[in-house]
């Protein structure tokens, strides 16, 4: 089962609270976590995060993606206030199945693709049956 | 619908209890934040403009249809959802299909001057004030 391949990490607090230098809101991106035949795939949203402020890092198991938006000015005259803007920041467990090392990230309006590929051993192989 | 985030903030001072929050929402009822209109829309104006900003991510202009009709604006699309066989969804947060959100205008708007810019999934619509709706500065004479 793929829970065993990528888990959103539950508690992030503990990872989180280090690395928390700037001011503000952060908020979850939402995200679809898809699995192809040799891969996983997680889709985020991170509208308003510009390519160089995205950083995703992954260590001991970890994948941590967060994007930085920059502060928006808060003198103007609001009508209308629907959403609030900050930084988005999600981390996701990933198991042993994943080949860490080849995890790749494009970006493309607003939205954060990572590839994971699965190692070798976990792909599913057509078994050839030879009549005896 | 598509889910959006307002008023789902992940306070950093929180952190640990709002993650808990969240994740209970999206387990338990994917129904409950579909219901939510999208795309969420902040506007604010100065003297010269209004200015709607809503999150639009994945998507291109050719996505979005911006209309100024009297003092309605309406934003309308649809994200599509990716056409793809053999895969197996194992969350699906972000929402897809079509949408619509009409506002009124507060003041009237020079409709022929409407701007759009579409930049990292953010759509920014700048209404230039009508003549008559802009703030003027009142000169007083000495009598």
């Amino acid at each position: 089962m793929v829970s065993d391949l990528v888990n959103e990490k539950r508690d992030t607090a503990t990872v989180t609270r280090a690395e928390r230098t700037r001011e503000g809101r952060t908020y979850l991106p939402y995200c679809d976590i898809l699995e192809r035949e040799n891969e996983l795939l997680i889709h985020a949203d991170l509208p308003g995060v510009r390519t160089e402020d995205i950083d995703i890092n992954y260590e001991r198991g970890l994948l941590t993606l967060q994007g930085r938006v920059d502060p928006r000015r808060e003198d103007r005259r609001f009508l209308m206030r629907e959403y609030g803007v900050g930084d988005y920041h999600r981390s996701f467990e990933v198991g042993e199945g994943i080949d860490a090392s080849r995890i790749e990230a494009e970006v493309k309006d607003g939205v954060l693709t990572l590839h994971l590929p699965k190692t070798e051993s976990i792909r599913p192989r057509k078994i050839a049956v030879r009549s005896a | 619908m598509l889910a959006n985030r307002y008023g789902l903030p992940m306070v950093d001072r929180f952190g640990r209890e709002m993650d808990r929050l969240l994740h209970t929402f999206f387990d338990g009822a994917m129904v409950a934040p579909r219901t939510r209109l999208f795309p969420a829309v902040n506007v604010w104006e100065d003297g010269d403009n209004l200015y709607a900003e809503a999150e639009v991510p994945g998507m291109s202009m050719n996505d979005l249809e911006i209309l100024v009709v009297g003092d309605e604006l309406t934003i309308k699309g649809r994200r599509n959802a990716p056409a793809e066989e053999k895969v197996a969804y194992h969350r699906q947060e972000r929402g897809c299909g079509e949408f619509a959100r009409v506002l009124t205008l507060p003041v009237p708007v020079n409709a022929d001057r409407v701007e759009a810019t579409l930049k990292d999934g953010v759509l920014t619509v700048t209404l230039p004030k009508a003549e008559e709706a802009k703030p003027r500065k009142i000169n007083i004479r000495n009598a």
